[in-house]
């Protein structure tokens, strides 16, 4: 812009203008820096002097306190976890428990400033299996009310229960994941068109775990106090991880670290990895607050559902011949997450980070899907016009679908 | 009338039936998380996650280990001392300004205010209440059968408001045409009839609103030749909608919820006890008071001086009310509540602490 000639006729005047400032005597940065400054001191006018008064109505703020979490960590005894999520300090002045009063303490404070976390002690004889509602109100009245489906005493971070969410990770994530990688013989017997078939029904079956991640984050948002934005932290997560694991990618891609088929099957497995930590989450959670039932038929189900995820993880390996040890790795990379994501859905779950959790995880599939594409449509290969590759993206999402009967069921 | 549970409130709660139907819509997600445990608990070799499940459930349900438990629900804290004191509220009789008039007849004049207030309803919670005179329940006006009752009428709050009496008047002091506005005054002129005890309230609409928000009070007309001596009290169950959701968060007898069971009423073996017993609860159909360890001789509306039961429990419908009587034979505490449960456990709940009869 400032080598415009001035004798131009046809400049704008703008340009001109600029051409006639001596160039480099306001740095970038205070350009930069301008407009915040100003925004800074119109700030300080607007409190000190500004008509806030316009603002602020006759009738009490709009309180917002959101129920984070409920345990029941010994017998009569309820502990509840809430954060104010909303513009204003909330003061809470009594609890009632099944619509009754009932005593308890307040730690720190009573006063909950923006933002601010508390938990609420209250001292009931609650019954093993039945369900809960807990109001807390407020000083203007306002409640706000949690229920708990079956009461049931809440995991404590001991030895026992450290193995036991383990064991849940292991059945859950684990054992699935390395059944399916089991398939790497079969692929790697089959014709090059049919290997294609079985690329596209990993499509199938990642953007159908996708679909399931972004489901459950979108469901648990309602959870999540408004301040944290539940919507922009999947908006954050699924935008911003493939946009991560592709720059690692392109990063490591000199040391020939995450291409070819073992970088792709390592970025499945990654993504599938971070989709069963969000999926260990809601398990560990399901099972601390005592949600969830026993049913063997669903076994099978699960055990169904999560072996295709091994299926996918194999499938970009079936031409190469990786060792053992790649694939426990990879396997691992996949199952291991859901482990951890028990151990924090279970002893210490929070909606905020179970929403980041599994936009990621859709983040990190939707990633691999994307190079999983690009690969069926490099030189060579039909792409999903190709009636074979259609039909195993159709495959995969119908089998997901198909195990996702049993799981239901 | 339901009494088949003497003494619920003693024994804590446990879980509330009242929301087992209250289940969650059943998520795809949460089936999932259903069949996980399905899967683990089918696994033979997990022993240690079915250890550590029934390790928690077993300590529960004998109640052995809940030590924390309190005796009686209730809230924690106490009202702002300077506020309203239920307790004075109890005996504070609005005789009003008394003077003769030419025929010889009592003419008795009441100044009444209209205004909004923020007033405290439980410890720590307030309503923004609109009163008469500042209170919740209004000031409890009484008088005697036959006297010129003089009600200057202010209104200083913000909606129209008018006050309703009970009782035989003419239809233009019935105080539901003549709408006041605020800043507007109306003189409310008529003789006391009939005896007993009755109400007066607001009947602008919506007049539910106008009800629950506090407009109304205690109105006894005393016999000619009164009642036999006794320690009188007025009692006021309502009910506050602090959350606007048609549905009360708290109870009480004249506003306060757990006030008498946090500041018990002092009365005497022996003596006589007369309470003024009447029903405001808006959005319930109907409340009821039931009184422990005793007995009480009951006359419906207070309109006649022969008792219609002898009874420990009255049902009263919006708008209803009676005068109670009663002596206690032993001394101690005795608990008197709404035998709905839930209105006891949301603060309608008080104590009466008879004292030793002192001996004269």
């Amino acid at each position: 812009m400032t080598n415009a000639s001035p004798e131009h006729g046809n400049a704008p005047p703008e340009q001109n203008q600029k051409v006639g400032q001596a160039p480099g005597r306001v740095p970038l940065a205070a350009k930069g820096l301008g407009p915040l400054l100003l925004l800074g001191v119109f700030l300080v006018l607007f409190v000190q002097f500004g008509p806030v008064g316009v603002f602020r109505a006759a009738f009490p703020p709009i309180e917002e306190l959101t129920i984070d979490r409920v345990t029941f960590p010994e017998a009569g005894l309820v502990r509840v976890h809430l954060v104010n999520g909303g513009p204003e300090p909330v003061t809470i002045a009594q609890v009632q428990v099944d619509e009754a009063y009932w005593e308890h303490s307040v730690t720190p404070d009573r006063e909950v400033g923006r933002l601010e976390n508390v938990e609420v002690e209250i001292p009931y004889p609650w019954v093993d299996g039945d369900p809960l509602e807990i109001s807390i109100v407020s000083s203007t009245g306002t409640t706000f009310t949690t229920e708990v489906a079956v009461a049931t005493q809440s995991p404590q971070v001991t030895g026992r229960y450290v193995a036991t969410f383990a064991l849940l990770g292991v059945y859950v994530g684990v054992i699935p994941v390395f059944l399916g990688l089991l398939w790497l013989p079969f692929l790697a017997g089959i014709s090059r068109r049919w290997m294609d078939f079985f690329l596209s029904l990993t499509v199938g079956l990642l953007l159908y775990l996708a679909v399931d991640a972004l489901e459950g984050a979108l469901e648990l948002t309602g959870q999540v106090a408004s301040a944290f934005q539940g919507l922009g932290l999947i908006v954050i997560g699924v935008t911003a991880t493939p946009l991560a694991i592709h720059a690692l990618g392109r990063l490591r891609s000199d040391k020939g670290g995450l291409t070819g088929p073992v970088g792709l099957a390592t970025l499945i497995a990654f993504g599938i990895g971070l989709h069963n930590l969000g999926e260990g989450l809601a398990i560990g959670s399901a099972y601390a607050t005592g949600e969830v039932a026993l049913g063997t038929g669903l076994v099978f189900g699960f055990l169904l559902h999560n072996t295709t995820e091994g299926l996918g993880i194999v499938a970009p390996l079936a031409r190469s011949r990786p060792s053992l040890t790649t694939l426990v790795i990879l396997g691992l990379v996949a199952g291991i997450p859901t482990i951890f994501g028990t151990w924090i859905g279970g002893f210490s779950y929070s909606p905020v980070a179970s929403v980041l959790f599994l936009a990621i995880g859709a983040g990190a599939i939707i990633q691999v899907i994307l190079v999983l594409a690009q690969a069926l449509r490099s030189e060579g290969h039909e792409g999903f016009s190709g009636a074979l590759n259609a039909a195993g993206l159709v495959t995969g999402l119908v089998l997901m679908y198909a195990t996702g009967l049993f799981v239901a069921a | 009338m339901s009494e088949q549970t003497q003494g619920e409130n003693r024994d804590p709660p446990d879980g509330n039936t009242a929301n087992r139907g209250d289940t969650h819509p059943i998520s795809r997600r949460r089936l999932l998380r259903s069949g996980v445990v399905g899967a683990v608990g089918l696994a033979a070799g997990s022993g240690a996650l079915t250890a550590a499940r029934s390790e928690g459930t077993r300590s529960v349900p004998g109640g052995a280990g809940m030590a924390h438990a309190p005796e009686l629900s209730g809230v924690m804290g106490d009202v702002d001392p300077n506020g309203f004191d239920a307790t004075s509220f109890l005996k504070a009789f609005d005789y009003g300004e008394v003077s003769t008039l030419p025929d010889g007849q009592v003419l008795r004049e009441y100044e009444i205010l209209a205004t909004d207030r923020d007033i405290e309803v439980a410890p720590g919670v307030y309503f923004a209440a609109w009163t008469y005179n500042g209170t919740v329940p209004g000031p409890t006006i009484r008088c005697t059968e036959g006297d010129r009752l003089k009600v200057n009428f202010v209104n200083a709050g913000s909606h129209p408001h008018t006050i309703h009496f009970h009782g035989i008047h003419a239809a233009d002091m019935d105080g539901v045409f003549e709408v006041v506005q605020p800043g507007e005054t109306f003189v409310y002129e008529f003789d006391a009839a009939p005896v007993g005890f009755h109400l007066y309230h607001c009947h602008s609409i919506p007049l539910k609103r106008h009800l629950h928000k506090g407009l109304y009070g205690a109105f006894i007309i005393d016999p000619k030749d009164g009642r036999p001596e006794a320690n009188e009290m007025v009692m006021m169950m309502n009910g506050f909608d602090t959350n606007f959701d048609g549905d009360n968060e708290v109870y009480a007898v004249n506003t306060v919820a757990f006030h008498y069971q946090k500041h018990p009423i002092e009365i005497e073996q022996g003596e006589l006890v007369r309470l003024y017993v009447g029903n405001m609860t808006e959005f319930d159909p109907v409340n009821s008071f039931h009184l422990h360890g005793n007995f009480f001789r009951l006359y419906r509306t207070g309109t006649d001086l022969e008792r219609h039961e002898w009874t420990d429990t009255v049902m009263m419908c919006q708008g209803e009310r009676a005068v109670l009587e009663f002596t206690y034979d032993f001394p101690g505490k005795y608990m008197f509540h709404a035998h709905q449960s839930e209105f006891a456990e949301l603060g309608w709940m008080g104590i009466f602490d008879v004292k030793p009869r002192t001996v004269t």
